[in-house]
């Protein structure tokens, strides 16, 4: 896939805002360890302004300016890491997990669900623009399995039908809520929690 | 006997109160924090070795000698503490319910555990895909400091003490210590070697202890009830309560804050609804993430959940993570599939991880198709034996460890695969044109 690499990049003021919180966490001589939280700030940003969230390379160079780093070393961790996207994306990012703990609860079905709904494969980019498919690596939500993280919220507990739904709901424009598709509380046995019944509190 | 919910850390596990600070502290958090610390470091170090705690992390290290490995003696390099909530390892995800649920059994316990190791400062390391539990994170922090429990003269404590968080990008290899400091000081997250170790050289030079979410946020509840009543639950050297993940072919997966050396059967019974199909269905289970090798079900059936017990099956309790898997299971594609997560989050900073990691995860495509011949289990058990051992971190060891647990139990099924593939891709007999 070929794209254009914008020539310019500044951070506008709510990046700004975080970044001068992000750097009062690190002693002043170690603002290198700001990279990593300011490669988000560039990939929110891009969401934001051009609603495909992703890193250009102009702003890799902003950020060495910034933390006094070597362009290189900025260019490095931000192809180490997987979460930064080097390329555009779609306005939504379908991240399925296919490590074992989800494929033995069915992620295979609901990655024929994204292929079916989203018309998008692995890697791909919807036409309408709207999906990009990524299969990832375990997403630590194993009790939950199979789960679907699209952009910062995880979808858990799916089957091939509530996948299908929640992409045609995010098709709408709509915001479906995030959590268990099935309703179960968070990470407790479904129909309800066997523990925690008796303890103090609220 | 089961715990009682009296006797649970964690109440809030489930996230069916606020996790914010008023509840929190209805629930116990923050109860006499002051007082805990006024009590002194050797207390603190000594009280925690006493309760027998292991990280919970995976590798089961004793915490309070962890933490006397610390300099006594403040010199003006500063020391940290840094907490590994990066939790990525397959079938585990008890540290996002601690954070999202419970955070302040967590900040609570990076104080204790700071002013213990002499540590003004600490630095929360979140897995990038936990936005939102990092945000629920930030704001308890937020919370703790406007109530004077963070900061200068912490919990009224007079020790000053600053908590952040910091989020990685989504590698697996940065749960690992020493990847950790390197990727929270804004580098690649490549392992070092050791020694050094941390509590020497850590984050920015200077002496550092990471622990794990779990192990930090059990450490206030210890100290407020003794380290006798801790090392009350499990067995010698063993102690606690745990916070397990049951998952797989269950009828209910959850997790859960369990005793731990409790049998595996009864926690998947009492907890998980049950195997699916009942427990005659069960063809094995990996008992502590995906790096510990799985267990065929004779050994589930009465196999004790603790770090000795599993260890003495060539298992291990890892992160509790325990990943069920009825007969139904392609169990070679199962683990397969394992394979390719660990080639996928090889660093590629050693050879044989590298370069073994890749090999070993074709090589077991192979296997799942059949598309081998039988010599070549043993070839593949060889190379894994030849990783093992040979690199910086144990991400490589945590690779094989799968692929040798299926050729120790399931060798027959890989040679019946292998027989099926050469019955089914046969030569075909063709007439020969000169008889």
């Amino acid at each position: 896939m070929s794209f254009a690499q914008p020539t310019h990049f500044a951070f506008d003021e709510s990046s700004e805002a975080e970044i001068a919180k992000i750097l009062a966490k690190y002693p002043e001589a170690k603002k290198a360890s700001g990279v990593i939280p300011l490669l988000y700030v560039v990939q929110r940003q891009m969401g934001r302004g051009t609603g495909s969230a992703w890193v250009p390379k102009v702003a890799m160079d902003v950020i060495a300016e910034r933390l006094g780093m070597a362009p290189i070393r900025v260019y490095e961790v931000a192809t180490f890491y997987f979460m930064f996207n080097m390329k555009p994306i779609g306005r939504h990012h379908l991240q399925l997990c296919g490590t074992t703990p989800c494929m033995l609860r069915g992620s295979d079905d609901v990655m024929r669900a994204c292929h079916d709904a989203a018309h998008v494969h692995v890697g791909q980019t919807s036409e309408d623009g709207l999906f990009t498919l990524t299969e990832v690596e375990c997403l630590g939500a194993c009790v939950n399995a199979p789960v679907l993280q699209v952009d910062d919220d995880y979808f858990e507990d799916l089957d091939y039908d509530r996948t299908v739904a929640l992409i045609e709901a995010l098709k709408r424009g709509e915001k479906p809520t995030p959590g268990s598709s099935i309703g179960r509380q968070t990470s407790a046995p479904e129909g309800g929690p066997l523990t925690l019944i008796d303890v103090g509190g609220e | 006997m089961a715990l009682s919910d009296k006797d649970r850390i964690f109440t809030n596990l489930y996230g069916l109160q606020d996790w914010r600070l008023p509840a929190a502290q209805k629930r116990g958090n923050w109860d006499g924090t002051g007082g805990i610390l006024a009590k002194g470091r050797d207390w603190i170090i000594e009280e925690m070795k006493s309760s027998g705690l292991r990280g919970r992390g995976g590798a089961g290290f004793p915490t309070g000698m962890k933490w006397s490995f610390m300099p006594k003696q403040a010199s003006e390099r500063p020391h940290y503490l840094v907490v590994n909530a990066d939790e990525s390892e397959p079938g585990t995800c008890k540290d996002r319910d601690i954070i999202r649920h419970d955070p302040h059994t967590l900040i609570e316990g990076c104080l204790i555990a700071g002013f213990a190791m002499g540590a003004h400062a600490g630095y929360i390391y979140v897995r990038g895909e936990y936005y939102n539990e990092s945000r629920v994170l930030d704001a308890a922090i937020d919370e703790a400091y406007a109530a004077g429990l963070l900061g200068k003269n912490a919990a009224g404590s007079g020790w000053d003490f600053d908590l952040y968080v910091h989020r990685g990008a989504g590698a697996y290899i940065c749960g690992e210590e020493t990847a950790l400091i390197e990727s929270l000081e804004g580098k690649k997250g490549m392992p070092r070697l050791k020694p050094p170790f941390p509590a020497a050289v850590g984050l920015y030079g200077c002496p550092t202890t990471v622990n794990n979410v779990e192990t930090i946020a059990v450490v206030p509840t210890i100290l407020r009830r003794g380290a006798a009543w801790f090392a009350g639950f499990g067995r010698p050297k063993n102690s606690g309560t745990k916070i397990f993940c049951i998952q797989g072919h269950v009828n209910k997966p959850c997790n859960v804050e369990e005793e731990m050396s409790i049998p595996m059967r009864e926690l998947i019974e009492r907890h998980a609804g049950g195997v699916r199909g009942g427990w005659d269905n069960l063809m094995c289970v990996i008992p502590g993430g995906s790096s510990t090798p799985l267990l065929p079900k004779h050994i589930c059936d009465d196999v004790l959940m603790d770090f000795d017990a599993l260890r003495e099956h060539k298992s291990g309790l890892g992160t509790a993570g325990v990943i069920v898997m009825d007969k139904s299971t392609d169990i070679v594609r199962a683990i397969a599939r394992l394979s390719r997560f660990y080639k996928h989050e090889s660093c590629g900073q050693c050879t044989p991880c590298r370069e073994g990691m890749g090999w070993v995860s074709r090589m077991m495509d192979r296997m799942v198709q059949g598309r081998a011949e039988v010599e070549e289990i043993d070839v593949l058990e060889d190379v894994t034996r030849r990783i093992e051992g040979h690199t910086i971190c144990a991400l490589a060891d945590g690779g094989v460890w799968p692929v040798q647990g299926l050729i120790r139990h399931y060798r027959p099924v890989m040679e019946e695969r292998i027989a099926a593939y050469k019955a089914a891709h046969a030569a075909p007999v063709l007439p020969m044109a000169a008889e």
